[in-house]
C-alpha cells in the first residue's frame, strides 16, 4: 500500500536525522569537558538506553498490529477479549522496573552531582562569585583581588567554586561544556562546582529569560592553564581600575550589551554586599550560604 | 498592525454577513443565550479553533524571526515584540485553546455518553463560556490596546513586577488568565457534580465509558489545581497594585514563592489537557478497532494513579535552583512514576488494537500517531525528571522540544481526533476523509521537521526565547524547523478546507442513523445531531459498552409508545451579560479605569442576584412535540433501512 510505504519513509527520515545527530561535533552538551559534564552525560545516555525498552516496542507493535489487524485482513477477531492477567501484569511490571532502576540511577547521582558538594581534588579551588546584571555578568575573584565583566577565566584542572546572585531578575548561570547550571537570584546566594579537565574557550550563557536583551547575556569562558591563569591575573591587577560599590552601581545600570572589562582591585566582601541590597538581614535564603557566608 | 488589522477585518467581515442575512435573531436565540450543553460545547470549540489559527501565526512569526536573525541580522521582530509573541503563543496555546477544546469536547461528549440530559448546572456552563471568551477577548484586544505581557507565559517574578514591567502588558495576561480561570474552575465543579449525580440507571462508576471518567479525573484536577493559580496572581496583583511585596527582589519578597505556586497548578494544569485527550484515543481505539477497550480496570486506575502524583511533581520545573538532593530526588522519583501508568496506558491501547478489526479512517491515523509520537515525548520527559540530566538541558530548546513532543501529538492530536469523531454526532454529518488524512500527515511531518531539530539544539546548549543568536552552528538546525513548521501550517490549512468541503458534501455525508462508525457507547445511540433533550427516555445500562451491548440484544432503536414533557433549561443572556462584564472588569482594571472595573464587578453582582430570584430559568418540551421529533428520527432510521444502508458493520 501507498500509504504504507509513505509511513516506512518517514520513519527513515527521522532515523537519519537521529544518526546525522549523534555524528554531529557540535553538540556541545553531549561533548563535555569537565567531571560534571561527564556525568551529567552519563546518567542522559543511560536513561535513553533504559527507556528504548519501553519505546522500540510500541513502535514495533504499533506497526504490527496496524497492519496485522487492519480491516480486510484475514487476522484473528476476538470483539470481545479484552482482557489478560499475563499482558497486564507485563505492561505494568516492565515499566515499574525501568523506573526503579532509573530512579536508582537518579538517587546515587543526584547526591553524587550535587551542585553545591566540592569537587574532590589536591588542589585549593578557585572561588569566583558571579553576579547577574542586565544584561551582562560580573565575576569577582575574592581571593585574587580581581574582577570581571563577560568573560570568566579559570585554570583548567582545578576545581572552581561559584558563588552566584542576582542584581535584577532571575536568571541561570551555565557553561554548557561543564556541566550543571545553576539559578542567580536577587538577594539570594547559590552555590555551582564545576572543574574543567581541559584547556580551552568555552560558551557560557544565562538560561534563564530575563527580559529585553536577554539574548546578548552571554559570556566567554577561558580554561587557561595555571599558568597563563596566573599570568592573567596579574595582568589585571597592574590595570589599576578599581571595582567599589559606586562603580558597582554604575555597572547595574541596564545595558544591552557590554564590552569585556576587568577591575582590580576589588572593595573587599563586595558579593555580599550585593546581596545585601535586597535582604540586608539575610543569609537564611539557600541552604548553604550559612557556612558560606561566614568565609567572607 | 498587520495582525490588528487582519484580526478586525475578519471581524467586520463575520459581523457584515450576520447582519446582512439577518441572522441576529437566530444566533441571539440559538447560541448567544443558549443553555445547551451541546451548543455550548460548539461554541468552545470554534473558540479553540480560532485561536488555534492566533496561537499558530505567533509561532510563525517566532520560528521565521530564529531562522533569520544571527550573526548581523537581528531579524525582522525588535525584542519587545519578539517578546510579546512567545508569551502569548503560550498562554493562548494553554488557556485559550487547549483548555477550551477540552471543555468543548467534554460539554458535547459527557451528557449524552452518561445517558444524561444535560450537565448539572446548565445556566454556571455558559457563565464559564463567556467567561472564557471575555478572557480570550482581553488577549485580542491586547493586539491593538497597548502591548502583551514580555514576560513568557509562565510570568516569573520577579521579571512580571513594577519594577521591570511598568506597562500594561503583564495586566492584560494577569486578567486574562484570571478571568478565563474562574471559568475553568465553574466547569470543574460542574462536569464533577454531572458525572457524580446524572448517571443515567445501571451506569456504575465501572461501567462509566474511559472519556467520561477522564473528563472526571481533569474535572479533579481543574478543581484542585485551578484555585492555586487564583491565588498566586491574586498576590501578584497585589504587588503591582498596592506594592505589596510577595514576590519582589527586596524587602522580603521571594520570586521562588511565586514560581512553586505557578507550578503546582502548571503540572497538573498538563495532565488537565492531556487526560480527556487519553479519553478521546480510548474510545476511538476501541470504537475502530471493533472491540472492548484492553484492561479497562487498568486504564481507570491508571488514570487515577496520574491524577494522584501529578500533584506532587511541580518541583522538576526548577531543579536547578539549588535545592539539596533529597528535595530534587523526591521531586524527580515522583515524575518517573507518572510515566508507569501513563506506559500502561499506551500498551493498553497497542493491545486493543491486537485481534481487532482496524478501520482506518482520520480519528484512527491521529490515534496511531500519538501513540508512536508520544512515546519519544514521554521519553524525553522521564530524561528530564532525572535532576542530573535536567541541570544541563533545563531552559533549554530541548524543553520546548519535550513539551510540544506530548501537548502537540498527545493533546492536540488527541482533540483533533475527538474532533474529527465526535463532529457528525455534534453536526449531522461525516468529516471529509481525504482532506482529514492529509491534514494528519501534515501535522505529523512537519511536528517531526519542526521540533526534532530542537531536541538537537537543546544539546547544542541553545536557550528557549532568544530573540537573536551569534553561534552560528544552531542555524540550519533552525532552518529546518522553521521549514516544518510551514507544513504544519500546511495541516492547518488543509483541516480549512476539510470542513469547508464537507459542508459542501454534507448531503453525501450525512449521519441518518445517528450511529456512523458502529459506536460503542450511549452517545452514539441518539440522532445526529441529538435533539435538545438527548435522550427522549433515559436509557438503561448494563454493560459497559452500553450501546454495543443494545444492538447485540436489539434494544437499540426501539420505538416507544409513550412520550413525557421534558424540563429543560431556558435561555438566558444573564450569561453572555457576565461575560461582557468580566471583560469590561479585566479591561478597566488593565487600564487603571478604575470606574469601569468597578461598574463591572457591581454588574456581576447584580446579575447574578437578578439571575437567582428568576423563577423562569426552565422552559417544558412536551410530550407531543418529543413524539414528533422521535416518530420523525424513527421513519429515517427505517428509510435508510430500506435503502440498504447497513445500520451496523458487526461481523
Amino acid at each position: 500500500m501507498r500509504k504504507r510505504t509513505r509511513f516506512a519513509l518517514i520513519l527513515l527520515l527521522h532515523v537519519s536525522v537521529l544518526i546525522f545527530l549523534s555524528g554531529c561535533g557540535q553538540v556541545i552538551v553531549l561533548d563535555p569537558r569537565g567531571p560534571v559534564g561527564d556525568a551529567n552525560r552519563s546518567v542522559i545516555m543511560v536513561a535513553i538506553a533504559l527507556m528504548l525498552i519501553v519505546v522500540i516496542p510500541v513502535f514495533i507493535l504499533g506497526f504490527w498490529f496496524s497492519f496485522k489487524y487492519r480491516a480486510g485482513g484475514r487476522a484473528l477477531y476476538r470483539p470481545n477479549w479484552s482482557y489478560s492477567a499475563k499482558i497486564d501484569l507485563v505492561i505494568w511490571l516492565v515499566p515499574i522496573a525501568i523506573v526503579t532502576a532509573l530512579g536508582t540511577l537518579t538517587w546515587i547521582e543526584t547526591y553524587r552531582l550535587d551542585p553545591y558538594k566540592p569537587i574532590r581534588s589536591t588542589l585549593q579551588p578557585v572561588r569566583i562569585q558571579a553576579v547577574s546584571l542586565d544584561w551582562k555578568w560580573l565575576f569577582i575573584y575574592p581571593d585574587h583581588n580581581v574582577a570581571s565583566i563577560n568573560h570568566c577565566v579559570f585554570p583548567a584542572g582545578t576545581p572552581l567554586s561559584f558563588s552566584l546572585t542576582s542584581e535584577t531578575v532571575m536568571t541561570s548561570f551555565f557553561i554548557p561544556q561543564l556541566g550543571t547550571q545553576m539559578y542567580a537570584m536577587t538577594g539570594m546566594e547559590t552555590h555551582l562546582n564545576l572543574l574543567a579537565s581541559e584547556t580551552g574557550v568555552y560558551l557560557g550563557q544565562n538560561m534563564q529569560f530575563s527580559g529585553r536583551w536577554f539574548s546578548n547575556m552571554n559570556f566567554r569562558a577561558t580554561a587557561a592553564s595555571p599558568k597563563d591563569f596566573e599570568d592573567w591575573v596579574k595582568n589585571v591587577r597592574r590595570s589599576d581600575n578599581m571595582l567599589d560599590m559606586k562603580r558597582y552601581e554604575q555597572l547595574a545600570e541596564p545595558r544591552a550589551s557590554h564590552p569585556v572589562l576587568y577591575f582590580s582591585p576589588v572593595e573587599p566582601g563586595l558579593f555580599h554586599a550585593i546581596i545585601r541590597r535586597f535582604a540586608p538581614a539575610a543569609t537564611h535564603h539557600g541552604r548553604a550560604s550559612l557556612s558560606h557566608a561566614e568565609n567572607n | 498592525m498587520g495582525a490588528v488589522g487582519g484580526s478586525l477585518l475578519a471581524g467586520l467581515v463575520i459581523l457584515g454577513l450576520i447582519t446582512y442575512h439577518r441572522k441576529w435573531p437566530y444566533l441571539w436565540r440559538e447560541w448567544i443565550t443558549t443553555c445547551d450543553h451541546k451548543r455550548i460545547g460548539m461554541m468552545y470549540i470554534i473558540l479553540a479553533l480560532v485561536m488555534l489559527v492566533r496561537g499558530l501565526s505567533d509561532a510563525i512569526m517566532m520560528r521565521l524571526q530564529q531562522a533569520l536573525a544571527t550573526g548581523g541580522s537581528m531579524g525582522y521582530l525588535t525584542p519587545d515584540h519578539f517578546n510579546q509573541i512567545f508569551s502569548a503563543h503560550g498562554s493562548i496555546m494553554i488557556i485559550f485553546m487547549a483548555m477550551p477544546f477540552l471543555v468543548g469536547l467534554m460539554n458535547i461528549v459527557v451528557p449524552p455518553q452518561i445517558g444524561s440530559r444535560d450537565v448539572a448546572f446548565p445556566f454556571m456552563n455558559a457563565v464559564s463560556f463567556w467567561l472564557t471568551a471575555a478572557g480570550t477577548m482581553l488577549v485580542m484586544a491586547s493586539l491593538g490596546i497597548g502591548e502583551f505581557s514580555k514576560a513568557g507565559w509562565s510570568g516569573y517574578t520577579s521579571l512580571t513586577e513594577k519594577q521591570f514591567s511598568p506597562d500594561t502588558g503583564v495586566d492584560y495576561w494577569i486578567w486574562a488568565f484570571q478571568i478565563a480561570g474562574v471559568g475553568s474552575t465553574l466547569s470543574s465543579v460542574n462536569f464533577l457534580a454531572t458525572i457524580f449525580k446524572m448517571r443515567a440507571p445501571g451506569m456504575t462508576f465501572m461501567r462509566m465509558p474511559m472519556f467520561t471518567w477522564t473528563s472526571l479525573f481533569t474535572s479533579v484536577l481543574m478543581l484542585f489545581a485551578f484555585p492555586v493559580l487564583t491565588a498566586a496572581l491574586l498576590l501578584l496583583t497585589l504587588d503591582r497594585y498596592l506594592g505589596m511585596h510577595f514576590f519582589s527582589n527586596d524587602l522580603g519578597g521571594n520570586m521562588m514563592m511565586y514560581v512553586n505556586l505557578f507550578w503546582t497548578w502548571g503540572h497538573p494544569e498538563v495532565y488537565i489537557v492531556v487526560l480527556p485527550a487519553f479519553g478521546v484515543f480510548s474510545e476511538v481505539t476501541s470504537t475502530f478497532s471493533g472491540k472492548r477497550l484492553f484492561g479497562y480496570r487498568s486504564m481507570v486506575y491508571a488514570t487515577a494513579a496520574i491524577t494522584v502524583v501529578s500533584f506532587a511533581v511541580w518541583l522538576h520545573h526548577f531543579f536547578t535552583m539549588g535545592a539539596s538532593p533529597p528535595v530534587n530526588i523526591f521531586f524527580g522519583i515522583a515524575t518517573m512514576l507518572i510515566s508507569i501508568p501513563t506506559g500502561v496506558k499506551i500498551y493498553n491501547w497497542l493491545f486493543t488494537m491486537y485481534r481487532g478489526r482496524i478501520r482506518f479512517t482520520t480519528p484512527m491515523y491521529w490515534t496511531v500517531g500519538f501513540l508512536m509520537t508520544f512515546s519519544i515525548g514521554g521519553m524525553s520527559g522521564v530524561l528530564l525528571a532525572s535532576p542530573p540530566a535536567n541541570y544541563v538541558v533545563h531552559n533549554s530548546l530541548f524543553v520546548i522540544a519535550h513539551f510540544h513532543n506530548v501537548l502537540i501529538a498527545g493533546t492536540l492530536f488527541g482533540f483533533l481526533a475527538g474532533y474529527s469523531y465526535w463532529f457528525p454526532k455534534a453536526i449531522g454529518f461525516k468529516l471529509d476523509e481525504k482532506w482529514g488524512k492529509l491534514a494528519f500527515w501534515c501535522w505529523l511531518t512537519g511536528f517531526y521537521m519542526a521540533f526534532m531539530p530542537l531536541y538537537v539544539l537543546g544539546f547544542m546548549g541553545m536557550p528557549r526565547r532568544m530573540h537573536h543568536f551569534t553561534n552560528a552552528v544552531w542555524h540550519p538546525w533552525l532552518i529546518l524547523a522553521a521549514i516544518g513548521t510551514a507544513v504544519i501550517v500546511a495541516g492547518v490549512f488543509c483541516l480549512g478546507i476539510q470542513l469547508v468541503v464537507s459542508i459542501r458534501n454534507r448531503k453525501i455525508n450525512k449521519d441518518i442513523t445517528g450511529d456512523p462508525w458502529d459506536g460503542r457507547t450511549l452517545e452514539w445511540s441518539v440522532s445526529s445531531p441529538p435533539p435538545e433533550y438527548n435522550f427522549a427516555h433515559i436509557p438503561v445500562v448494563n454493560d459497559l459498552d452500553a450501546f454495543t451491548d443494545m444492538k447485540e440484544r436489539g434494544t437499540a432503536y426501539v420505538r416507544h409508545e409513550r412520550y413525557f414533557d421534558i424540563l429543560l433549561p431556558a435561555n438566558s443572556a444573564s450569561g453572555p451579560l457576565i461575560g461582557l462584564l468580566a471583560f469590561m472588569l479585566g479591561f478597566g482594571m488593565t487600564w487603571y479605569i478604575w470606574w469601569l472595573a468597578i461598574a463591572g464587578v457591581m454588574g456581576i453582582i447584580i446579575v447574578m442576584i437578578m439571575r437567582m430570584s428568576d423563577d423562569n430559568t426552565e422552559r417544558v418540551v412536551t410530550a407531543d412535540e418529543i413524539g414528533t421529533i422521535e416518530r420523525k428520527r424513527h421513519e429515517m432510521i427505517a428509510s435508510a433501512r430500506n435503502n440498504e444502508q447497513p445500520l451496523r458493520i458487526l461481523p
